[in-house]
């Protein structure tokens, strides 16, 4: 059986991001998430380059690959050519299809994300949409955000936009043809296993933890998404 | 051997194309700023006479639940590839992207075919199996903002108004923000690459303002991506934003221009939020700093009325801004709807003061 690192190897990104670390620091001083946490990508990329199996999987298993914000600043910055994000990417994605995400706060998180942005992909062909942003769920969008919302149906006109509408134009309903494509797209390139596999790793762990699991915003998905 | 400045500047300039475009829409733009979009086709079309093509087939990209850890590479490269081929069937060869997240994903994506080829011919392969289609790869692929960088000459010509106060004929002091997938992942695909990116200064100066720069002028608005999606995580965002926010400050700005849709919804949102959080506010008029795209702010200088434009609809109120530029609008029309409704009033924040 293929070694953690020799899975990372395969993935594209990893080869283009992992050259050879200096641990100069630079990635650690332009990331904004260790701005804020105590991520620090330059320990990440030298944990990978080591390739030391063990902690390889702690890696995998830990909240520090989700820390990440993946607004790409290390790249421009490392001097050596390495990608301390993709390597981020690649470990994300490793440890999606090990079942390893589950073992981490952050890692189980995924689930929240594959039930909001991930079924909305789906569902209406876009990532974000009007109808299911709401204050509960994103309060910071404001007062403003929540009179354009309660007045959509007028407001999309007055604003120009294709709301509702089968045609062109801004927020128009993506046809059923384009929805089958992007559907066939995740089926023949992996994006429906990977889902399949955060809802069928995330509903072991919801038993462990005795939260109700079921579909949408169920217990489980509330407890993960807020806390 | 001795590099001269005016050379390093050489190597980042790109080539834009001049007509027939066709435009890859924006998640976030197209429900948080629905009259943008329009706007940017409109000022095309309308001002400067070009094509651009509005394609009802295409979808998300899914760049947010990709750098979310969500997608796989191979699934977002074939999505990729299905919007090529769209703009295929329609007879373009110009793919203009509206959104920075997206156009960091579809350079990445011909960046990973000429370097690993193999990945190209995956992916052919599967979009034949599940769509039947086949593509070319774009002759050229350009932000939307550097299709108004472009054209930033010819708008100043047609504009009525300029980034002046027009009480004192002092130019506005203006922070330019670039969303970061921009130029930081490839910098020679950004007009002045990463490190001195002049897509949204270039229009500053050619339309009349003051350029602001400051500390953590090149800092990340805070998306983060999975950190802003949960709320749990998304301290990471607003913390990001302040960090910019704060450095700003001190220079006093009067508008702040993003090319990216995420940015401008942070750098609008999490005003608001630091205001009602800790009773601070970005200006002295307890106001904050309105934010705006770039073809909002050719729109207000070629004159489409605010309301028109959608600028209602940004939490950060415009008025102070369309005072300064000496731009009329109708108080009464804000909030009405498509037929002259009266739609009620947002309710007010306590701390951000709102017109």
């Amino acid at each position: 059986m293929a070694s953690l690192y020799e899975k990372l190897e395969k993935d594209v990104r990893f080869k283009e991001g992992m050259k050879a670390c200096m641990n100069c620091g630079v990635c650690t001083a332009i990331c904004p998430a260790a701005e804020v946490s105590d991520y620090d990508p330059r320990m990440v990329v030298n944990i990978v380059q080591v390739r030391d199996e063990s902690e390889l999987e702690m890696l995998l298993k830990s909240d520090t690959i989700w820390r990440c914000g993946e607004c790409l600043s290390c790249k421009t910055r490392c001097p050596r050519g390495n990608v301390p994000c993709y390597i981020i990417q690649a470990l994300r994605a490793l440890s999606i299809d090990t079942g390893f995400f589950i073992e981490s706060e952050q890692g189980r998180k995924q689930l929240a994300i594959k039930r909001t942005v991930g079924d909305h992909i789906l569902k209406y062909g876009y990532c974000v949409y009007i109808d299911e942003v709401d204050l509960e769920t994103y309060p910071e969008q404001g007062p403003v955000w929540d009179w354009l919302r309660n007045n959509r149906e007028s407001m999309m006109k007055r604003l120009g936009t294709s709301y509702g509408k089968e045609s062109s134009g801004t927020l128009r309903n993506t046809m059923k043809e384009s929805l089958d494509d992007l559907r066939r797209i995740f089926d023949e390139t992996g994006g429906t296993q990977r889902f399949e596999k955060i809802e069928k790793y995330s509903s072991e762990k919801a038993k462990e933890l005795n939260k109700e699991f079921s579909e949408g915003q169920d217990e489980y998905w509330k407890f993960i998404y807020n806390r | 051997m001795k590099i001269r400045k005016n050379e390093i500047w050489a190597a980042y300039q790109k080539e834009i194309a001049d007509d027939k475009y066709y435009f890859a829409r924006s998640c976030i733009r197209q429900n948080i700023f629905p009259a943008a979009e329009n706007l940017f086709i409109n000022i095309l079309r309308d001002i400067t006479g070009k094509d651009i093509f509005d394609d009802k087939r295409q979808t998300t990209c899914t760049g947010i639940a990709y750098h979310s850890g969500l997608i796989p590479m191979e699934t977002i490269m074939t999505v990729v590839a299905r919007q090529f081929a769209l703009m295929n069937q329609a007879g373009y060869e110009n793919f203009v992207v509206s959104c920075v997240t997206s156009f960091g994903i579809y350079i990445e994506m011909l960046e990973t075919w000429k370097h690993f080829p193999e990945t190209e011919e995956k992916t052919r392969e599967a979009l034949i199996r599940a769509t039947g289609m086949t593509f070319t790869i774009p002759a050229n692929l350009v932000h939307a903002s550097d299709v108004i960088y472009k054209f930033r000459k010819e708008i100043a010509e047609k504009a009525g108004f300029r980034l002046v106060n027009s009480k004192t004929g002092e130019p506005l002091r203006v922070i330019d923000h670039i969303g970061c997938h921009y130029a930081k992942i490839f910098p020679v695909h950004g007009i002045g690459g990463a490190e001195y990116p002049y897509v949204l200064a270039g229009m500053i100066d050619e339309w009349g303002g003051s350029q602001v720069d400051y500390p953590e002028r090149r800092h990340c608005c805070g998306f983060g991506f999975r950190q802003y999606l949960l709320k749990s995580n998304r301290s990471y965002s607003v913390s990001n934003s302040k960090k910019k926010l704060d450095s700003m400050l001190p220079y006093k700005p009067d508008l702040i221009i993003a090319n990216c849709p995420g940015c401008t919804f942070f750098l609008d949102r999490w005003q608001y939020v630091i205001a009602e959080m800790e009773g601070k506010t970005y200006s002295d008029n307890g106001y904050g700093i309105p934010v705006l795209t770039y073809e909002e702010i050719a729109g207000l200088l070629l004159g489409y009325d605010p309301w028109d434009i959608g600028l209602q609809v940004h939490q950060v109120s415009v008025e102070p801004l369309l005072d300064k530029l000496g731009i009329p609008y109708n108080p009464e029309n804000k909030y009405k709807g498509v037929n002259g409704e009266d739609l009620g009033r947002p309710a007010l924040p306590e701390v951000l003061r709102c017109h």
